[in-house]
C-alpha cells in the first residue's frame, strides 16, 4: 500500500517518479512505438518479439483484430480488414472515392464523414486509427509496467491540417496524452542527430509504403531548424509494387484477372522488390485461382520501371533544396527513411543528387519511431538538461479567399511554427454587415485549388459604405501545426472565433464520448476516477502557485493583487477537500484566469533576466 | 503594438548585428519554445506558446530589412503609407518599367543572374538611404524613410519573381 505525501505548500512531495514518454510511428503500412528505455531509445516488441505492428484492422461481430493476425484475414475478408488507413485521415467521401476506385471497402457517408461500413458497424479512419494506437499503447504499457504519461506521434510532414488534427482526434480516442505531432523527417534527423552530433545541414528522404516527404534542416548548437519541406502524399513504394504488377499483367495479358486478385498481385509484386534489392533477379510467383504464374523479372527491369516514380521524388527534393536556399554541396548528410530506401536505385539517385552517401546505419522501418521517443523522453521532463530543441515549419501556405475565387496567402509555408498572423481586409459592398471567412490550405491561386478547411461567418457588424469596415483576421498556429482562426470587425469588436476542424472532424464532445463508451469501467468508477484526476490537478496547481508567489510575489505584484490570487488559492484548497468534480475544475479555471497577468510577468521577467546575463557577458 | 527589438534586446536601429540577432533568437527559442512546456500547466502552455509565435514574428520582422524598416517607424508612431496609395516618384517608377521590360526579356540563366545582379545593387543603395533616414528622428527623414521602403519593396518584389523564373530556367 501506497503511503500518504506530505508536503508543505510551495514545496513539492518526494522527487516525481520518472515519467513515461513513448514515440509512436504511425505509418501507413507499418506503425511502431517506442521508449527510451536505460539511455537508449529502443522501438518495443511484441509477446512473439515482433517489433513491427501491420497497421491492419480486422473488424469481426466479437472483437477488433490488429496487425499481423488482422493481414492474415485481409485476402479471406477484405471487406471488414482495414489496410494502409492513413491514406483515407482527414479525407472526405469525395476525395476517397475520387482518388482510389477499386476498394475493397463499402463506404458510407454521414454529413459527408467518410466511414467503412464493416460487421461491427461502421467505423471512421479516425477509429481505426485509433484501434492501432490502442493496441501499441497497451503494448508498451504492459512492457514498460506503468501508465504512460504521453505520446510523440508521428505525422509526414506535408500532413495538411485536417490529417493533422485527425491524427491527434485519433490518438485521443484512444486514451494517449498528446505531448506533440512531430513531422517523420524531423523524427529521424533527431534519431540521427543525437547519435552523431553532427553539424550543418541535413537532408532527410523518406519514402515510405504511401508517402513521400524530403525536409531540409540544419543543426547547430543543439537546435534544429527545419528550413523546408515538401513531398507527396500519394507517391512510395507501392507504387513501385503496383508498376511491377502493371508490368505483369500486360507481359501475361492477364488484366482480366487482376481486379480480383490485386492484392495477391501487389503481395508478390512487394516480394520481387525486396529481393531486387540484394539479387539481380528473381522469380515473380503468384496463384490466381486455377492459374499460377512464374515470371522471371530483372533488376536493370524493375529500375526501369520505377524510373518516373525515383525522378519524381528527386525533383521534389529539388524544390526542398531550393526553397531552402542551399544547394546540393551544402547538405552534409542525408537521412534515408522508410522501407522503400532499400531499394538500390533509390540509394544511388538519393547519393547522386546530393552528392554525398546516404546514411543508412539506423534501420530505416525504425528511425522515425526512434527519433519520436527521443523527444517523447524530452517532453515528459526526464532530460531537463537536454539542449537538444526542434523547430518545426508550416509545410502549407495558409489563407483566405477573397474577390475572385482567388486566395491570399496569410502564412506562407516554410514560416517556422507557433505563429500567429494577422491581415486586415474590408467590405466589398455598401450596407455589407456580415463576412464570410473561407480558409484554405496549399499553394496554388485558386480556392478550387487549394484545401478547403474551414468556413464561418462574421455577422451582425454595423453597415458602413464599401471600404468602411476594418475586418482583422488572424491565423495562430500551434506547434502540431494546428491552425486556429479568429475574425474581429475592429470599429465594433464584434468577434467570431473558431478552432479549424474540418467538416468531417471529431468535436471535443464527441471524442469523449466514444472515450467514454469504449471504457469497460462502471460510469461510476468512471467519475471517481475523475474526481480523482481534479483533485490531483488541483493540487499541483496549488503547489507551483505557492512556490510562484514565494519566489516573484513581492516584486511583480501589488498588495492587493497579491491577495485576490491568495484568497482564490485558498478557496480551491478549500473545494479539493470537500467539492465534486465540476466545482474544482471551475476553481482552477478561475485561479487560471486570475493569475494570468501575474504568470505573463513572470514569463516575460525569466526572458528579459536571461538575455540581459546574456549582454554581459557579451562585452 | 510589441517592440520586437526589446524583445530581443537589441537597439533601435535599422542597421543589426545580424549574428547576434541569430544567437539571440536561439536564446529565445529555448527560453520560450512550446517544447520546454510540454508537461507544464495549460496556462504556461498557453503563455509560451503565444510568446514563441512572437518570438518568431519578430525574427521574421527584424531580419527582413523591409519589415524592419516599417517596424520602427511603427513605433514611433509614423503612419505607414497605405498599400493602395499611389507611388509619386515618376523617376522611379520609369526605372521600374524599364526593369520590367528586362526581366520579362530575359530568358536564360546568364540573363536572368545579370539581372538579379543588377536589382541588388539598387536594392544596396536604397537600404542605405534607409538606415540614413532611420537614423534622425525628425519627421522629414521618417518621410525619407518612408518612401525608401515602399521603393524597396516594389524591388523585392522584382527578386522575387526573378528568382521564380530562375529556378524555372535552371
Amino acid at each position: 500500500m501506497a503511503l500518504l505525501q506530505i508536503a508543505e505548500p510551495g514545496k513539492s512531495a518526494a522527487p516525481h517518479e520518472k515519467k513515461i514518454g513513448v514515440g509512436i510511428d504511425l505509418g501507413t503500412t507499418n506503425s511502431l512505438v517506442s521508449a527510451v528505455r536505460s539511455g537508449s531509445c529502443e522501438t518495443l516488441p511484441d509477446e512473439a518479439g515482433r517489433h513491427i505492428l501491420p497497421s491492419v484492422v480486422q473488424y469481426t461481430p466479437e472483437a477488433e483484430v490488429v496487425g499481423y493476425d488482422a493481414i492474415e484475414n485481409a485476402v479471406n475478408d477484405p471487406q471488414n480488414t482495414i489496410v494502409s488507413v492513413k491514406r483515407f485521415m482527414g479525407r472526405s467521401v469525395q476525395d476517397v472515392t475520387s482518388t482510389w476506385a477499386n476498394l475493397p471497402y463499402s463506404f458510407v457517408s454521414a454529413e459527408g464523414n467518410p466511414a467503412f461500413a464493416t460487421v461491427a458497424g461502421n467505423k471512421t479512419p479516425v477509429e481505426v486509427s485509433a484501434d492501432i494506437l490502442r493496441q501499441l499503447k497497451n503494448r508498451a504499457q504492459s512492457t514498460l509496467g506503468e501508465e504512460l504519461t504521453g505520446a510523440v506521434i508521428t505525422v509526414p510532414a506535408y500532413f495538411d491540417d485536417a490529417q493533422r488534427q485527425s491524427t491527434k482526434d485519433a490518438a485521443k480516442l484512444a486514451g494517449l496524452n498528446v505531448l506533440r505531432l512531430l513531422n517523420e523527417p524531423t523524427a529521424a534527423a533527431i534519431a540521427y542527430g543525437l547519435d552523431t552530433n553532427a553539424q550543418g545541414s541535413i537532408a532527410v528522404y523518406d519514402l515510405g509504403g504511401g508517402t513521400f516527404d524530403v525536409s531540409i534542416l540544419t543543426l547547430t548548437k543543439g537546435v534544429f531548424e527545419v528550413l523546408s519541406t515538401a513531398g507527396d502524399t500519394a507517391l512510395g513504394g507501392d507504387d513501385f509494387d503496383l508498376a511491377i504488377v502493371n508490368y505483369i499483367v500486360d507481359k501475361l495479358d492477364i488484366a482480366a484477372l487482376q481486379t480480383r486478385y490485386h492484392r495477391d498481385l501487389m503481395e508478390a509484386a512487394k516480394k520481387v522488390k525486396e529481393i531486387l534489392s540484394d539479387e539481380s533477379s528473381a522469380v515473380f510467383c503468384a496463384q490466381l485461382g486455377e492459374q499460377n504464374i512464374h515470371f522471371d523479372i530483372d533488376r536493370t527491369t524493375f529500375e526501369s520501371l520505377i524510373q518516373d516514380k525515383v525522378d519524381l521524388s528527386v525533383n521534389i527534393a529539388k524544390r526542398a533544396l531550393a526553397d531552402a536556399k542551399l544547394s546540393q554541396k551544402d547538405i552534409a548528410h542525408v537521412v534515408m527513411v522508410g522501407g522503400s530506401t532499400r531499394v538500390p536505385a533509390v540509394r544511388n539517385a538519393v547519393g547522386e543528387f546530393f552528392q554525398c552517401e546516404p546514411l543508412t546505419n539506423i534501420d530505416p522501418d525504425k528511425v522515425v519511431a526512434i527519433g519520436a521517443g527521443i523527444q517523447a523522453d524530452i517532453l515528459v521532463g526526464n532530460k531537463p538538461d537536454s539542449d537538444l530543441l526542434l523547430l518545426d515549419v508550416l509545410p502549407l501556405s495558409l489563407g483566405l479567399e477573397t474577390m475572385g475565387g482567388l486566395v491570399e496567402k496569410i502564412i506562407p509555408r516554410n514560416t517556422t511554427i507557433p505563429v500567429a498572423r494577422a491581415q486586415e481586409f474590408t467590405t466589398f459592398k455598401d450596407g455589407q454587415t456580415a463576412m464570410m471567412i473561407h480558409v484554405l490550405q496549399g499553394e496554388r491561386e485558386l480556392v478550387e485549388h487549394c484545401r478547403s478547411l474551414a468556413k464561418f461567418n462574421l455577422t451582425d457588424f454595423p453597415a458602413m459604405a464599401a471600404g468602411a469596415a476594418h475586418i482583422r483576421v488572424t491565423f495562430q498556429v500551434d506547434a502540431d501545426g494546428l491552425l486556429s482562426v479568429s475574425a474581429m470587425e475592429k470599429s465594433t469588436g464584434k468577434t467570431a472565433e473558431i478552432q479549424v476542424k474540418p467538416s468531417y472532424g471529431l468535436e471535443e464532445s464527441e471524442i469523449l464520448e466514444m472515450l467514454r463508451a469504449s471504457m469497460s469501467h462502471a460510469s461510476e468508477d468512471m467519475q471517481a476516477r475523475m474526481l480523482k484526476e481534479q483533485q490531483v490537478e488541483a493540487q499541483r496547481v496549488l503547489e507551483a502557485m505557492y512556490a510562484a508567489l514565494e519566489q516573484d510575489g513581492d516584486e511583480l505584484l501589488s498588495s492587493s493583487e497579491r491577495e485576490e490570487i491568495e484568497q482564490a488559492l485558498q478557496k480551491l484548497e478549500q473545494l479539493r477537500e470537500s467539492a465534486g468534480t465540476d466545482d474544482i475544475k471551475q476553481q482552477i479555471e478561475a485561479v487560471d484566469a486570475i493569475s494570468q497577468t501575474f504568470a505573463s510577468r513572470r514569463m516575460d521577467k525569466s526572458i528579459r533576466d536571461a538575455l540581459s546575463g546574456q549582454s554581459i557577458s557579451d562585452i | 503594438m510589441t517592440d520586437y527589438f526589446a524583445l530581443y534586446n537589441l537597439p533601435h536601429a535599422f542597421q543589426i548585428d545580424e549574428s547576434l540577432l541569430k544567437q539571440r533568437y536561439q536564446q529565445l527559442q529555448k527560453l520560450t519554445h512550446p517544447d520546454r512546456f510540454a508537461s507544464a500547466s495549460e496556462q504556461e502552455k498557453r503563455l509560451y506558446m503565444q510568446k514563441n509565435a512572437q518570438v518568431n514574428d519578430a525574427y521574421y520582422v527584424l531580419k527582413t530589412p523591409v519589415k524592419r524598416g516599417e517596424h520602427l517607424l511603427a513605433l514611433r508612431q509614423f503612419p505607414l503609407p497605405d498599400e493602395q496609395a499611389t507611388m509619386g516618384d515618376t523617376e522611379f517608377l520609369m526605372q521600374q518599367m524599364e526593369l520590367r521590360e528586362a526581366l520579362a526579356d530575359a530568358d536564360n540563366q546568364q540573363q536572368l543572374e545579370a539581372f538579379i545582379k543588377s536589382v541588388e545593387s539598387l536594392d544596396e543603395d536604397l537600404t542605405q538611404q534607409i538606415e540614413q533616414a532611420l537614423s534622425a528622428q525628425d519627421h522629414a527623414s521618417n518621410e525619407a524613410a518612408a518612401s525608401a521602403l515602399t521603393k524597396l519593396k516594389f524591388l523585392n518584389k522584382l527578386a522575387a519573381e526573378a528568382d521564380n523564373k530562375l529556378q524555372q530556367v535552371s
